[in-house]
């Protein structure tokens, strides 16, 4: 498999330098190398497994529940107001 | 050259539900910012969501009204991508599987019956709010919506014209109101609606390219944007150029759509199934439940009110639009309204008193059985037809009936010929011109007449015997 290390590094809204990019795709290319192992296993017969836990139709009731106080979900944030959470300006 | 347009319609619905699609959070439209939120759904590590039965009733049922089929296994996925709104980094979405596909709705346009397919409806998690006013070089954000259950309903690109994309939109309204699933507000954008648009030559098999056109948030702006996206990719075409496929924003202010730069979009989500939601496999016997237990949908009572009640298909359509108009329409049918006149009152006057008092039909003052009687008092001649049009606006008002109202008013109608005379003989004697006028043929002057008369009378002399009267002394 081919991966560009430019494509993956935008869309996880990282900036890498010339020799960082080098040192990842090397180590992406012996990640993938090391999977490619599976390929080597026939499960052409096999249903393709999205879940390991064999549960279905794990569901509640339609009941409302205590949320956080403002206060406390905003707490973590690195940057809030009183009110909202704080980010950089998204449009110009 | 002539074109065709290809549209296909992608609908996001705020489901009705009390709480989120996966934690217990309420859905309360306008509370105050960032005040309904949990560590589910702003994406605390560790957390686990867990799936809202109701909401999963709601887009089963809306998948059964909209002629689908329900899957018989689904799954979540999650759509990864940044953006602030989007506190976890990504969407829980459906990807493979969604829960309906392989459906249709009808619309009906200049009497025609017109089939739009229904792709698939999945559901999904809301996002939250950005907020650019006011917050200078920052945006704020407000996660209040993250996590409401959202379905998106999304078509075939069956819909060829603005006007067909306005029909289909108004009639997934109507269902998505009459099931109870959707309030169908796009103002408050509880129901949001994103286009796909090409055109082609007229014969051409193969679709031209389409552009995506968003942010269409009310009702209005849906035939305009389409009008305005299909009118600029036509001139490209005729010029030569090529259509980018690209998304685009509906700017309602200047009334065009604007190319949005695709900075924000890396278009590659990595859908995977969702690890943290087990897979669903409805049970056959509760969907039957959910069938046996939908309301008669706008069409099948449309048709009803046809062949039923013999109104023309406009209105029985008008009438359908809501269920709440249908059900006051026939309540005042059930009270002995005759339905022709009871559709030309409701369509008329009440939906004029309705809008002027910005109320809806459900909180109307006026009860359908005070419109069956005051019909009843026009048909036996005790008001004319001129003063219940007073009458109804004062019942409207009042919350009185009409009999009372008439009793109060003195708004009985003149049928009394000798009363009629009089009136009729002192309009004659002090119009000596206009008399000469219709005598030397001028017969539009009897309006004039009528229209005297019936001041001096005010609106209350019987219109058949003052007509018959009239022509009498005036020939």
């Amino acid at each position: 498999m081919k991966i560009s290390i430019e494509h993956l590094a935008k869309l996880a809204r990282l900036s890498l330098r010339e020799e960082e990019k080098e040192l990842f795709v090397g180590q992406l290319d012996s990640v993938l190398t090391y999977m490619e192992k599976l390929n080597e296993l026939d499960t052409g017969t096999i249903e393709p497994t999205s879940h390991v836990i064999s549960l279905s139709n794990v569901t509640r009731e339609d009941m409302p529940e205590a949320s956080l106080s403002r206060e406390e979900a905003l707490a973590n944030a690195p940057g809030h107001t009183d009110k909202f959470y704080r980010v950089p300006r998204i449009i110009e | 050259m002539k074109y065709e347009v290809v549209i296909g319609l992608e609908v996001h619905a705020q489901m009705l539900t009390d709480t989120k699609i996966f934690c217990g959070c309420s859905t309360k439209f306008g509370s105050g910012p960032n005040t309904q939120t949990c560590p589910v759904c702003i994406g605390m590590p560790g957390v686990l969501p867990v799936f809202n039965k109701k909401a999963l009733e709601f887009v089963i049922r809306t998948g059964l009204a909209m002629n689908c089929d329900i899957s018989a296994y689904s799954r979540f996925a999650r759509k990864n991508y940044f953006y602030p709104d989007l506190p976890k980094g990504y969407q829980i979405s459906q990807y493979e599987h969604p829960i309906c596909e392989h459906g249709h709705i009808e619309i009906v346009l200049d009497d025609k019956i017109r089939r739009i397919g229904i792709t698939r409806i999945h559901m999904e998690e809301d996002a939250g709010k950005n907020i650019h006013e006011g917050a200078g070089n920052y945006s704020f954000v407000d996660l209040n919506r993250t996590g409401v259950p959202l379905m998106e309903i999304v078509s075939e690109p069956d819909i060829r014209s603005p006007e067909e994309a306005s029909e289909y939109m108004k009639k997934i309204r109507a269902i998505l109101r009459y099931l109870g699933v959707c309030d169908g507000n796009m103002e408050e954008g509880s129901l949001r609606c994103d286009a796909n648009v090409s055109v082609r030559p007229e014969g051409q098999n193969e679709f031209g390219t389409r552009a995506e056109v968003k942010n269409i948030n009310s009702f209005r702006f849906v035939e305009k944007a389409l009008e305005y996206e299909i009118k600029r990719q036509i001139k490209r075409v005729e010029n030569g150029d090529t259509i980018i496929q690209e998304t685009r924003l509906w700017n309602s202010a200047k009334g065009v759509t604007e190319s949005m730069r695709s900075k924000e979009e890396a278009h590659d989500y990595r859908y995977f199934p969702e690890p943290d939601l087990a897979p669903i496999i409805p049970d056959r016997a509760w969907i039957d439940e959910i069938k046996s237990s939908l309301p008669e949908l706008p069409d099948a009572k449309r048709a009803r009110f046809v062949s039923g009640f013999g109104l023309p298909e406009y209105d029985a359509d008008l009438l359908t639009s809501e269920r709440s108009l249908a059900g006051w329409f026939e309540e005042a049918v059930g009270a002995g309204g005759q339905p022709k006149a009871v559709s030309n009152w409701i369509n008329g006057e009440l939906s004029r008193l309705l809008n002027d008092t910005n109320q809806t039909i459900d909180a109307c003052p006026l009860r359908p059985e005070h419109l069956a009687d005051m019909l009843k008092l026009i048909d036996n001649g005790t008001i004319s037809g001129k003063i219940a049009k007073t009458v109804f606006k004062e019942m409207y008002v009042s919350g009185k009936d009409a009999e009372t109202i008439v009793k109060e008013k003195g708004l009985l109608q003149i049928s009394d010929e000798s009363a009629i005379e009089k009136a009729v003989d002192d309009i004659i004697a002090n119009h000596p011109n206009e008399v000469e006028r219709f005598r030397a043929g001028e017969e539009k002057l009897l309006g004039f007449f009528v229209g005297q008369v019936m001041k001096a009378t005010k609106g209350k002399a019987n219109p058949k015997i003052l007509n018959e009267l009239l022509k009498k002394k005036l020939t």
